[in-house]
């Protein structure tokens, strides 16, 4: 049963769309692809999760953007939360 | 598509009929209170400005009092002054009369002789308004007469997901109707601002993008304060936001996909059909919302992930939750679902010309749940202490 939606396929995170237990297979459609990853921790619905493994300092993705940088090393099926990302504020302009 | 509105004598179209008890100050609020409460069919607010404020500030509050009196979905207003503020009855009502020639009395507080006799002749003009007012009949008029706001409050990760792609796909068909949409809340533009700007009709709104966003930051900053520190909000945290970036990413989507033809200040009148344009607002939302019905808005659709029963004085206040636990649990505030879209049991094309409907239907005199339950908060935006 799909659990998680992932916003952009680029993305690095996903979000639980349903209460999600630690352990529990979470099932995502990616691209018309469907996705499966565990949940190394309870996921609240509507929070995120990672996608992938994702190193500290490395951009956190969603909606295609960045939405801060990995605080610390973050596992696959973690929660991606405020404990381990940390805003960044970037310079966009120049981005363009 | 059509919808039964109110002419005014301006050439505005109203979807309600009131008439505005507007108090020019903190000093007067109390009293349009009493006058509003004796004239069925008239509305005020509390004003808690309108008197000590630098001139940036003065600024705001009297373009947010012009702009309630100029609202199309006012017949008319009694403007009620203390008499030694710094907002002027006759500042008011130049400010007033330079937006709207509809109906315009006065009362003066300190003139009238106090209290008592301040409120005797504000009611007998509020009443005589009224009756005037409600020989109005309703005319039938394009849906690009509508200027519509739009507002996200108490968001959460569904309103990126849902309800504001839903009030963007809104917005595109007000656009496609020949009408005007606004984008308001700057605060959460930050970390999206270049997809705004990417969007821009010309490279002077491109610019003006950028600018507002980066003023609002520097206006915190030479305070020694930080939009972070209170943005993203307990609230928003709990319910799954992280950062500002991951709010604002979420927040813009209720601009659709239009581009954006105009950059407007706080409160300043916007021009109906003219597509979608931003509004240089706070995220606060009652003060937003205030600034785009200044702006001219008679309807304004509100997105909401943890639920909010806010409304406004003047315009119809619809609100809209793609989080399906929020709409179960405070369904008597929450006038629409979008969490379909996120479950992929309704398009967004469906639930779009659902809402446009809704709009339609809201526009003809239908009430939102935030009407019925009598909602009417609103605030003027800031920068500085009072002086």
């Amino acid at each position: 049963m799909v659990n998680a939606i992932i916003v952009e396929p680029q993305d690095n995170v996903v979000v639980a769309i349903e209460p999600i237990k630690k352990g529990e297979t979470v099932t995502y459609m990616c691209a018309g692809e469907q996705k499966t990853i565990t949940a190394l921790e309870d996921i609240t619905i509507y929070h995120k999760l990672a996608a992938c493994d994702i190193k500290k300092g490395e951009p956190i993705v969603k909606y295609g953007e960045h939405i801060g940088l990995a605080a610390r090393d973050i596992k696959q099926g973690e929660h991606v939360h405020t404990h381990n990302l940390e805003e960044h504020r970037e310079n966009l302009e120049a981005k363009g | 598509m059509n919808f039964y509105g109110y002419k005014r004598p301006d050439g505005r179209v109203g979807v309600r009929n009131k008439v505005l008890i507007l108090p020019a100050s903190v000093c007067a609020s109390d009293t349009t209170r009493i006058i509003s409460q004796q004239v069925v069919g008239s509305v005020t607010f509390n004003n808690q400005l309108g008197c000590s404020q630098v001139a940036p500030d003065q600024q705001f509050t009297m373009d947010v009092m012009a702009g309630y009196a100029a609202n199309p979905n006012v017949y008319g207003t009694v403007v009620v002054s203390l008499g030694c503020e710094n907002c002027q009855m006759d500042l008011v009502v130049k400010a007033i009369q330079e937006r709207t020639n509809k109906p315009l009395k006065q009362v003066i507080i300190q003139e009238a002789g106090g209290t008592l006799k301040a409120i005797d002749m504000a009611v007998r003009y509020a009443k005589e308004m009224v009756e005037e007012a409600s020989l109005l009949q309703k005319e039938e008029f394009p849906m690009s007469e509508l200027i519509l706001g739009t507002e996200c409050g108490g968001s959460d990760p569904t309103s990126g997901l849902a309800a504001n792609p839903l009030i963007g796909q809104l917005s595109d068909l007000i656009v496609k109707e020949g009408g005007t949409s606004i984008l308001s809340e700057t605060t959460e533009f930050i970390g999206a601002e270049h997809i705004l700007a990417r969007r821009a009709a010309n490279k002077e709104v491109h610019d003006r993008i950028y600018e507002i966003v980066h003023r609002y930051e520097e206006s915190l900053r030479v305070v020694g304060e930080e939009v972070r520190e209170g943005n993203p909000s307990p609230g928003n945290k709990a319910g799954g936001i992280t950062s500002l970036e991951e709010k604002s990413l979420g927040c813009i989507h209720k601009g659709g996909h239009s581009p954006v033809m105009a950059v407007y200040d706080y409160a300043k009148q916007v021009e109906a059909k003219q597509g979608l344009v931003i509004m240089d607002t706070p995220g606060n939302d009652p003060s937003s919302v205030a600034g785009m019905v200044a702006g001219g808005a008679q309807v304004v659709v509100f997105s909401t992930g943890r639920g909010t029963p806010t409304g406004n004085p003047l315009v119809p206040v619809i609100k809209i939750t793609g989080n399906k636990l929020t709409y179960a649990n405070m369904i008597d505030n929450i006038d629409v679902d979008a969490s379909p879209l996120i479950y992929g049991t309704k398009t967004i094309e469906e639930l779009g010309q659902e809402l446009l409907k809704l709009t339609q239907e809201v526009a003809c005199g239908k009430q939102t749940k935030a009407e019925s339950l009598g909602y009417t908060e609103m605030a003027i935006a800031r920068v500085c202490n009072f002086v």
